[in-house]
């Protein structure tokens, strides 16, 4: 019999999987952007108490509405100026950061539990508990979200913590639908059955053979799911109902600067361009995920 | 179809009685509901009196079951603060609100099917540069701000257009603009993703190699087939938008039924926040249900399988 020679591991050439899909993920140009614009907000928010010229909440009414450095009146003192009650927009904006990447991630992070046990569930087990879970996400879909969340904080009261658990427990419906059908796929595949035959029990399979190879969408749900829950947050507060003064949250300066719409334009524009370069980022990433994860793009 | 329209409907039935479960849940979430009515300062005998007028001493399923009877017979009960009937109240203020749903998507419809056209025809050229454009930024752009920006250009900039009340048509151009937009990366994106999928087809190439014109090719033979699930994803938005309007009839003072759903949240109006809560979600629920029809009636693989 001819001896087989099979190349060792060294000597294959050309790239690995890793590296080339760090070259994928650096090729694709809304990743990139996104991550860059992420990355000042996120630093932005952790380093607030360091970089932020005053106290967000220090008011001086002495000092109200001073316009940004660019215009006239404007100084370096206050680099976007003061808000209606004297307060730095510089330093608010910066610690507004702060709530917006909490409640996102907390929210995402919430939902993301709830939503993916029960969509996991749903697509491996199918039968009774499937119709239950698409029961429950067509209930979910049914209600909309501002009208249930501004009720229930408005009743229930209104601080951070409510704003997150309201949302956490809303949020869930796109999770279970993406993982349900997710599941639904890997569950019939070969690697599931082989984990069945040699014995693996029910809690196995779930967490090692399905979690894992249901990772891709899951993290590109989470990402939208943190956007839409920055937007949900910032509607809120905006609406009053949601983060209360004096917390600096976007939604809420840019409410509080609606009075000031006809002369003080830029006490909207200023923490809208914030939100929206946020919610912009965040998307970017996800759509950017699905494409560099998705296989058909692995050529 | 009719066992597939039996079952949709049982689904839709039970849908609706769980979200008015939910909806008459709401009252108890404030913990007692008497004290809420009756404010922080009032004295005992006053919550007394409340709690014995609304019946909220006799059992929960009594409660529920009575209030659900009479919302059956189309009386949700008396608003806490206008001391008018609920139903009244409500329909007085739903047209507004059904009109600024209905042109909100006839907007987004005729901004984003012409450019999912277009951008699947000539993929990566301008225009689907231009659709994919609007659909990142559309996703991005929270509806309040977007809605200030314009009330700032357009009202204050340019006095062209009024930024608030309801009275003549004119009023509804910016709101609709704002509730629209919302809808149009959605259903872009996936008359987009059909028509290319629908262009790489047999009976395209077919209806081409006969020499048929491209434009015939292009709207009649294409778009009528990928235009299926846009149809559904339509009446799916046209209810999401229903949510919508709670935030839009707020900044634009539209007095529709969002603004109202706002209005009474903010003064613990509980009758009129929970008759709008259903409201809405039936209205949903019979839009999913119609737009579930009607793809069943146009695919028949829905209906069988």
């Amino acid at each position: 019999m001819a001896a087989i020679t099979i190349p060792a591991a060294e000597d294959i050439v050309g790239p690995t999987p890793g590296q080339r899909l760090r070259k994928r993920i650096i090729g694709h140009r809304g990743v990139m952007i996104g991550a860059v614009i992420l990355a000042i907000i996120v630093l932005m928010a952790l380093l607030a108490p360091l970089l932020a010229p005053h106290d967000p909440y220090t008011q001086n009414l002495g000092n109200r509405i001073v316009p940004p450095v660019w215009t006239d009146g404007g100084s370096w003192v206050h680099p976007l100026g003061t808000d209606g009650l004297g307060r730095d927009y510089l330093s608010r904006l910066m610690y507004g950061a702060q709530i917006s990447l909490f409640i996102g991630f907390a929210t995402a992070l919430i939902s993301g539990v709830i939503g993916t046990v029960m969509g996991v569930a749903a697509g491996y087990f199918g039968g009774r508990v499937d119709l239950v879970v698409t029961f429950l996400i067509t209930c979910r879909l049914s209600m909309p979200v501002i009208l249930v969340s501004l009720a229930v904080v408005a009743l229930v009261g209104s601080s951070l913590t409510v704003v997150v658990m309201v949302l956490g427990v809303l949020l869930w419906d796109r999770y279970a639908v993406v993982m349900r059908s997710a599941t639904m796929q890997v569950r019939s595949l070969d690697y599931v059955a082989a984990a069945s035959a040699a014995g693996c029990s029910t809690w196995r399979i779930l967490v090692s053979e399905i979690l894992p190879n249901v990772m891709n969408p899951l993290i590109v749900v989470a990402t939208l799911e943190v956007a839409h829950a920055v937007l949900l947050e910032a509607a809120l507060s905006f609406l009053g109902l949601g983060v209360q003064p004096p917390l600096p949250s976007w939604g809420l300066m840019i409410s509080e600067g609606k009075d000031y719409l006809l002369f003080e334009a830029w006490l909207i524009t200023i923490p809208g361009i914030c939100l929206f370069a946020l919610l912009l980022a965040i998307n970017l990433l996800g759509d950017g995920v699905r494409d560099v994860t998705a296989p058909e793009n692995r050529s | 179809m009719l066992i597939y329209t039996l079952k949709r409907l049982v689904v839709a039935l039970l849908v609706a009685l769980t979200i008015s479960l939910i909806s008459f849940g709401l009252l108890y979430l404030s913990g007692d509901p008497a004290t809420t009515i009756a404010g922080e300062s009032a004295n005992q005998a006053a919550i007394e009196a409340i709690r014995e007028q609304y019946g909220f001493n006799r059992p929960l399923y009594e409660q529920y079951f009575a209030w659900v009877g009479r919302a059956l017979q189309g009386d949700f009960g008396t608003s806490f603060y206008f001391k008018v009937p609920v139903t009244d109240l409500i329909f007085e203020r739903l047209p507004v609100t059904l009109g600024l749903g209905l042109s909100a998507i006839a907007f987004a419809i005729v901004l984003s099917i012409p450019l999912g056209v277009l951008a699947a025809r000539y993929p990566n050229s301008i225009v689907d540069r231009l659709a994919l454009t609007i659909s990142v930024m559309g996703q991005a752009m929270p509806s309040f701000w977007f809605a200030l920006l314009l009330i700032m250009v357009f009202s204050f900039m340019y006095p062209l257009l009024p930024s608030s009340g309801s009275e003549t048509w004119v009023h509804f151009i910016m709101p609709t603009v704002v509730l629209g937009y919302y809808a149009t990366p959605a259903i872009m994106r996936l008359t987009r993703t059909g028509m290319l999928e629908v262009l790489g087809a047999d009976y395209i190439r077919t209806a081409r190699a006969k020499g048929l014109r491209p434009r015939v090719v292009l709207f009649k033979h294409a778009l009528r087939n990928a235009i299926i699930p846009v149809v559904s994803l339509s009446a799916v938005q046209l209810g999401f938008m229903l949510g919508g309007s709670i935030v839009v009839e707020t900044i634009f003072a539209l007095h529709g039924t969002g603004y109202l759903a706002w209005e009474s949240i903010r003064r613990y109006d509980l009758p009129t926040v929970q008759a709008i809560l259903l409201v809405f979600s039936l209205i949903y629920i019979v839009l999913t249900f119609l737009a579930d029809l009607l793809n069943a009636w146009l695919d028949p693989r829905i209906r069988v399988g």
